[in-house]
């Protein structure tokens, strides 16, 4: 179980509980926090669930795959804390996660 | 500008991905009225394209499957009646019809319900160990009979049909594929593609037979044997129907919507009658970057359908303008595709499908229409962008992998 703090573009914060085991962009979705679409599912194909991870936290989140990496080099605005959050899996070590969703998902 | 009455009742008929993102998309634009989902599964919306894939193979519980938890309907107070079938919309009462007689009022009436299996009519065809998949139940049949060693056939080389292969061959299964047109994924690729994956395919250890069709299959109330049309005949245990979906389009039709492969919507998802919309694969609907009338089977579509749909029953236009995208996963490939490629001129390959990572660009009259791009995630990225545009790219930049993927277009 880890608490996962989602902030809007204009800094509106969203507080939520989610599992070990599930993805953050489920914890997202799950919980109705907009600016996380994830039409694929969680597959990587699309790209819909990029977020910038806070720099505290970037360590933690794990290794980001080939697959990842080519896909966020052409998402838009790529930061050096940007992630796909379908990838990131959550554990306890992820309580208190904060993760900023991009302005071009609203 | 008089304002218009906020509907009170909104009612989504049908519960698949389009449902959930309806009911999600109605509470995000501000909704505070009553929604109900009438779906005639037993479940809650869930996401179909994992069914063929990590849900067949097990790897994803039904839980990790559903589209939301369980606890959002709830949190969202979404009135959900599964089991249920609606089998009426009277129009002029503003009322929908289940099969048990319950008639639920609508102020705006949303219709997602989907497609369904086109059926493989043949002597036989009714015996155990003959499945089709679409639904949790048809996964969940299917694994009754998916074991190591079987004999499976396979009718249909489409998408569902070759993700099956690829997950029963990891099982131990002995895979048949038959399959009438010469070349596999014959509807949606070109035959540089198919190629590549009839050469993925065969190298795993699927037979794959073009040219064949199932006449009828033969056993004593379980499936022994398939009969071809060349008269041939083939030992199998179990066998997989996969030869495309047909539009849930009736209970429209019925109703006097108008309907033409799909019910009729235009860009904001309204059907012919202005309180009711529409949205996914049961829609045929206008697309403005292919400038024609198109109907889509994916989940990116009912989506963003969905969205449309909801914004516009509560008055809100936002037009729907999206380029298509699909994707498959077999073996190691991840298979991503953007735009559709009919009518393309001219095909670029880029990269080298032995290298088990390319694309193939499609452009007709110079214009980029489609890409398939095979784990080449930024020949995807760029080139969905770039059909979005309608860009004229150059083919020997894009043939030429030394030309980066974000600079191609830049001449």
């Amino acid at each position: 179980m880890a608490k996962i703090t989602f902030i809007d573009h204009d800094g509106t914060k969203r507080d939520v509980e989610a599992d070990n085991g599930l993805s953050v962009m489920e914890a997202a979705v799950n919980n109705m926090v907009p600016g996380i679409d994830a039409d694929c599912g969680g597959a990587c194909a699309c790209a819909t669930c990029h977020v910038y991870v806070d720099d505290a936290w970037m360590g933690k989140t794990g290794e980001i795959s080939d697959m990842e990496e080519t896909m966020l080099d052409f998402a838009e605005d790529r930061r050096e804390n940007s992630r796909l959050s379908c990838q990131i899996k959550i554990s306890d070590d992820l309580d208190g996660l904060v993760v900023t969703t991009p302005e071009s998902q609203h | 500008m008089t304002a218009e009455t906020q509907p009170e009742v909104i009612v989504i008929v049908g519960a698949g991905h389009g449902a959930g993102q309806c009911a999600a998309s109605l509470r995000q634009e501000g909704f505070e009225g009553k929604i109900v989902l009438i779906g005639e599964e037993p479940y809650l919306p869930y996401q179909r394209p994992p069914l063929s894939k990590k849900f067949l193979s097990g790897e994803l519980t039904i839980e990790r499957v559903y589209f939301k938890p369980a606890d959002f309907y709830a949190t969202a107070e979404v009135d959900v009646r599964l089991n249920t079938r609606v089998t009426e919309i009277d129009r002029a009462a503003k009322e929908v019809v289940t099969t048990d007689g319950t008639r639920v009022a609508y102020d705006k009436l949303i219709l997602t319900t989907g497609s369904r299996v086109r059926e493989l009519k043949a002597p036989g065809a009714g015996l155990k160990g003959i499945h089709y998949l679409r639904t949790i139940d048809d996964v969940e049949g299917l694994k009754t009979d998916f074991h190591a060693g079987k004999r499976m056939v396979i009718v249909g080389a489409g998408y569902v049909g070759l993700e099956v292969a690829a997950v029963a061959l990891k099982h131990g299964l002995e895979v048949t594929v038959l399959e009438m047109e010469p070349r596999v994924l014959a509807r949606v690729t070109s035959p540089e593609v198919s190629q590549f994956f009839h050469d993925v395919h065969t190298e795993a250890g699927v037979n794959i037979l073009y040219g064949h069709a199932v006449t009828e299959f033969k056993g004593d109330g379980h499936l022994q044997e398939a009969v071809l049309s060349n008269g041939s005949t083939m030992q199998a245990d179990i066998a997989l129907i996969g030869i495309g979906i047909l539009p849930n389009v009736e209970l429209a039709e019925a109703a006097g919507i108008a309907c033409h492969n799909g019910i009729q919507v235009d860009e904001v998802c309204r059907t012919s009658d202005p309180d009711i919309f529409a949205a996914g694969d049961c829609t045929e609907h206008p697309n403005p970057i292919y400038g024609r009338r198109i109907r889509l089977e994916s989940v990116h579509n009912a989506l963003e359908q969905a969205k449309t749909a909801a914004a516009a029953a509560l008055g809100k236009e936002k037009p729907y303008a999206q380029v298509p995208w699909f994707w498959s996963d077999q073996y190691d490939l991840k298979l991503q595709m953007a735009g559709l490629n009919q009518g393309y001129d001219e095909v670029v390959l880029r990269g080298d499908p032995k290298s088990r990572k390319f694309a193939a660009f499609y452009l007709k009259d110079g214009v980029l229409i489609a890409v398939d791009a095979i784990n080449a995630a930024p020949e995807y990225m760029i080139g969905r962008k770039l059909i979005g545009e309608k860009a004229r790219v150059a083919p020997e930049r894009l043939r030429d992998i030394n030309v980066n993927m974000k600079e191609v277009a830049d001449s």
